[in-house]
């Protein structure tokens, strides 16, 4: 027990190195400002090595008891509070396991770059590696709050790397604003929590006693730090704007990985800070998440920039993270363990899968950018040709994230769906009808990410070139393969062994909802609760489709024959195609455009039918936008008017100023 | 056990074989309600036969998964089609996979139809594909909620264990599974391109949905993918029949009430191929921005029958 003790221990420690060494590596990359090489081919490695040795630490001690250490820095007395739990165990595979393809891919793509940006982007990079896994080790609010901040203003430089493009500026500015309105709403929730006793470390929080008035309120406090962290809408503007804005692996790094932290910090503060949990934050939950999804889902298909695409994507995710987080409340409070640990399961899934497949499209996207120097899905097309690679690996990230089987995608959709399918028989009868509805929702934002995706990747990777330079397209380099092609066999390996992934991932939900998951199934089939009840078995899923795939070729190459001519394509018989004839993506988006014009304010530009080289544009902005932080920010530099009449330069009136404040101040004492 | 796997193979060649018969029917029955002299029911199997023998003429720029996806929309119905229950239920293959991995089956297959239809490029191929895209993002939560009606009811999202409860429960008119009749009838209509939502024999460019997609395919290509094309509407049939009509389907292990099963869903195919026919025939097709709305309409049936469950029957 004592050895197995001391060996815990161990895990933390290791962690805790792990996050030395980025922070090391990163300082150090400010030393190799002169060498590319060095940069590329030992410092973003070695952060690789770590990635991985930070996945395998989480592995090992998921099924750890939990182990705690006190860093003997910070301010005097308050030490930081490191501790390794489940929890943070899951979180810590999730960020190890993506962010090693991520770097691999990374030291591929930035080989362009000039060695003094370079080096500043590698400290940062590393930086935010170590933030993200300090969040997720933090054991008191303080070391917490330090993390959050080192995660926030790291990830602000990275989106800024190309700072002398006004636009970019701009996404980082907002960034930074709702990041922090955003940390300070989390300061107030631990400020809550500690309850006036002064110790901010989370083993006191867990202590103490709550009304569920105050534990309400810090609720809420959580929800909108985590939520504008997570991009739920309508805290969601700044996103669509940052992360198509940074260089594609920390595009993928944010979406795949940082989001994931506001998650982390969700579950972290519902169910293992507080003490009491209320079903109606459950019903809070759900329904922001659904709107999320369904807004998120709706904008992605709209977009024409492949960035964006993906980043609204990203937002839809979140929004279905969010819902399962708040069915699992609904059914925690009400008494449901077993339900509980099937949500929370579907939830935990869905984010490590959207972690793979959301940085692989994000890492694919860069490949193209580096090929082409074209983020618009307009100007691109045929890349299936030029790169195959590329498109090969994409398109699995493509099936994933569109959740279809037998990749991973569909795994945490199928549970979740399950969860909202055994929904009968909760005590409060109007959740039995409520969430049958909220059922509906995630099919449809389901099946509207398809939509988005066979938009991303036809319009992209398939037709005809829409440029003549997109001829000379080149494939993405080996190190950018390795780590799209490790990115995607996790997508593969999660999808076609999820009964061993769930038993992965059942000490997290054992800790938070108290019990796990059943699987009634075998190493095979995963049948949640009982086998009659459903159950999927991807390996024979794709067993039976490649045999048959298989058999069939056979078949038709034997009985009948091969032979093929190579010909003009036919299309009706039109006389003169070109790639204008094809969808643009903003023509893909129409109908989505036309069913959906009530959320949107669109502007177009159409060419003038006798035009010889006619122009396009489709712009479909959000709504919220105009209707809720235009008059946000007119409110805000109305204020800064009035208070600037204050300051007018002379000095008589500022001394006045002093006067009267002493005068009130005098009163106030003296009374 | 084996006599299990048997029959599992054999279900699913008796779907393979039949589906293409279960087309000629279909036409034919429409055939005579339009006046017009009918093509023999195995009109399906000749064509698949010239189709095959033809040399395939492929576009320049066609990439690999141009020649790819027709094998793999075959493979997915095929696969859809050993899960669905026709004669015999509770076949070693179906704990496999549940009616939401059925709906993903179909979902894998458009997405695949779709990407190649956008392979080479051309007007109708992109436009074919963005229609097909837009019916289906309604058609399928509207399936799913049909799907789920059923489950709620049997308790559990396995169709052998759906059709189990079904066939055996109380004979009577259950509201919430008339709402899902209907849903069902408009979702299968969408999804296998018939009229109102599209137009099987239609070649007009402006209503063209499904026959945009494929009109770059051409013989075996063609053929694989007319012949998966049979057999969705063959399994969606089966889908009907084991949710709304489940009587005659041999329960595990009773190999004497076989012969009766396939005499019944041979009935039951036929009727609802007339039926089919007979709907397809009173109904013109819509405008497309109005398919939207008809899927809509069948969504918001799929819900109410769901919540109909829950208020009057349970």
């Amino acid at each position: 027990m004592f050895v197995l003790a001391g060996f815990d221990t161990h895990f933390l420690d290791l962690a805790w190195a792990g996050v030395l060494l980025w922070l090391l590596l990163g300082f150090s990359a400010l030393l190799a400002q002169r060498s590319k090489n060095v940069l590329l081919r030992l410092i973003f490695p070695l952060g690789g090595g770590v990635a991985l040795c930070m996945a395998a630490i989480g592995l090992a001690s998921l099924a750890a008891s939990p182990a705690t250490l006190a860093l003997p820095i910070g301010l005097p007395d308050l030490p930081f509070h490191l501790r390794l739990d489940a929890l943070s165990a899951f979180f810590l595979l999730l960020l190890g396991s993506a962010s090693f393809g991520v770097t691999v891919y990374a030291t591929g793509y930035f080989r362009s770059m000039k060695p003094a940006p370079l080096a500043l982007l590698g400290l940062w990079y590393h930086l935010f590696l170590a933030g993200m896994a300090m969040v997720m080790l933090a054991d008191d609010a303080y070391a917490f709050m330090v993390a959050w901040e080192v995660m926030a203003l790291s990830s602000y430089f990275l989106v800024t790397t190309d700072h002398d493009v006004p636009e970019i500026r701009r996404a980082g500015f907002l960034y930074l604003l709702i990041a922090h309105v955003g940390a300070v709403s989390l300061l107030l929730a631990f400020g809550v929590m500690q309850g006036g006793n002064g110790d901010f470390s989370f083993a006191t929080m867990r202590q103490a006693e709550m009304t569920p008035y105050w534990a309400s309120v810090t609720f809420l406090l959580a929800l909108f730090g985590f939520g504008a962290k997570a991009g739920l809408v309508p805290l969601h503007v700044w996103l669509p704007e940052a992360h198509p804005a940074a260089p594609s692996p920390v595009s993928a790094l944010m979406s795949g990985i940082m989001l994931k932290t506001a998650i982390y910090g969700l579950l972290r503060v519902t169910f293992d800070l507080l003490d009491v949990q209320l079903g109606w934050w459950g019903t809070l939950a759900l329904a922001l998440g659904l709107i999320t999804a369904l807004y998120g889902v709706i904008f992605a298909a709209v977009q024409s920039d492949m960035k964006r695409l993906l980043a609204w994507s990203s937002i839809e995710n979140i929004g279905i993270l969010v819902a399962a987080f708040g069915l699992t409340l609904i059914f925690y409070t009400d008494g449901k363990g077993a339900l509980a640990a099937l949500t929370l399961t579907a939830m935990l899934y869905h984010a490590i899968n959207h972690a793979f497949f959301k940085s692989l499209l994000f890492v694919g996207t860069g490949s193209v950018l580096h090929a082409t120097g074209e983020r618009r899905m307009g100007k691109l097309g045929g890349l299936i040709r030029f790169m195959p690679w590329t498109a090969w690996l994409t398109l699995i990230g493509v099936l994933a994230i569109a959740g279809l089987p037998p990749l991973n995608g569909f795994i945490s959709e199928w549970l979740l769906l399950q969860a909202f399918l055994l929904t009968p028989g909760l005590t409060q009868p109007y959740l039995n009808m409520v969430i049958p509805v909220a059922a509906a929702a995630v099919a449809l934002a389901a099946a509207l990410a398809a939509y988005v995706m066979v938009k991303f990747f036809g319009v992209i990777f398939l037709g005809q070139p829409r440029a003549q330079a997109l001829e000379h397209a080149h494939e993405a380099s080996w190190p950018e393969r390795l780590g799209m092609l490790w990115l995607a066999a996790g997508c593969l390996l999660l999808g076609l062994f999820p009964v061993q992934m769930i038993a992965t991932i059942a000490p997290v939900v054992r800790l938070l909802t108290g019990q796990a998951l059943i699987n009634a199934g075998n190493w095979l089939l995963i049948a949640p609760l009982a086998a009659e009840r459903a159950s999927y078995a991807p390996l024979l899923f794709l067993a039976v489709v490649l045999t048959v795939l298989l058999l069939s070729f056979i078949w038709v190459r034997r009985v009948y024959h091969g032979r093929v001519r190579r010909a003009d394509p036919w299309d009706c018989g039109y006389p003169e195609q070109d790639a204008r004839m094809q969808d643009s993506a903003e023509g893909f988006g129409q109908p989505i455009r036309h069913i959906f014009a009530a959320f949107m304010r669109v502007e177009r530009e159409t060419p003038d039918p006798f035009d010889r080289h006619p122009r396009y544009r489709g712009d479909s902005r959000d709504k919220l936008w105009l209707l809720l932080y235009q008059p946000i920010a007119r409110l805000a530099g109305w204020l800064s008017d009035q208070a600037a009449r204050l300051q007018h330069g002379r000095i008589q009136w500022y001394l006045m100023y002093s006067f009267a404040t002493l005068v009130f101040l005098l009163v106030f004492v003296s009374r | 056990m084996s006599t299990g796997i048997l029959l599992q193979i054999a279900q699913t060649l008796i779907a393979i074989l039949l589906a293409p018969l279960l087309m000629g029917w279909v036409n034919q029955c429409r055939a005579w309600l339009q006046g017009r002299s009918a093509p023999p029911l195995t009109q399906p199997y000749r064509t698949l036969k010239k189709l095959f023998h033809k040399d395939a003429v492929i576009a320049h720029r066609a990439s690999p998964l141009f020649r790819f996806a027709p094998y793999m929309i075959f493979s997915c119905m095929v696969l859809a089609a050993g899960l669905v229950p026709t004669v015999a239920n509770d076949l070693p293959f179906s704990p496999a996979a549940d009616v939401i991995a059925l709906v993903g089956v179909f979902a894998l297959a458009r997405v695949f139809l779709a990407l190649a239809a956008m392979d080479i490029g051309t007007a109708f191929g992109s436009l074919g594909a963005r229609r097909e895209m837009l019916v289906s993002f309604l058609a399928e939560p509207a399936l799913l909620m049909v799907l789920f009606t059923a489950s709620f009811i049997s308790q559990s999202t396995e169709l052998p264990v759906i059709v189990d409860t079904l066939a055996h429960r109380e004979f009577a008119i259950y509201p919430s599974l008339a709402f899902a009749a209907v849903a069902f009838w408009m979702v299968s209509t969408a999804e296998n391109a018939r009229i109102p939502v599209d137009n099987p024999t239609t070649h007009l460019e402006l209503t063209m949905i499904h026959e945009a997609m494929i009109l770059e395919y051409s013989a075996r290509h063609l053929a694989l993918i007319e012949w998966a094309v049979a057999l969705k509407l063959y399994v969606y049939s089966a889908l009907g029949i084991a949710l709304f009509v489940p009587w005659g389907i041999a329960p595990q292990g009773d190999l004497a009430a076989l012969p009766l099963a396939i005499l019944a869903l041979l009935a039951k195919l036929a009727a609802g191929g007339a039926a089919l026919s007979l709907l397809e025939a009173v109904f013109a097709k819509l405008r497309l921005f109005r398919a939207p709305e008809f899927l809509g309409t069948a969504f918001l049936l799929g819900v109410l029958g769901m919540l109909i469950h829950f208020l009057l029957e349970v």
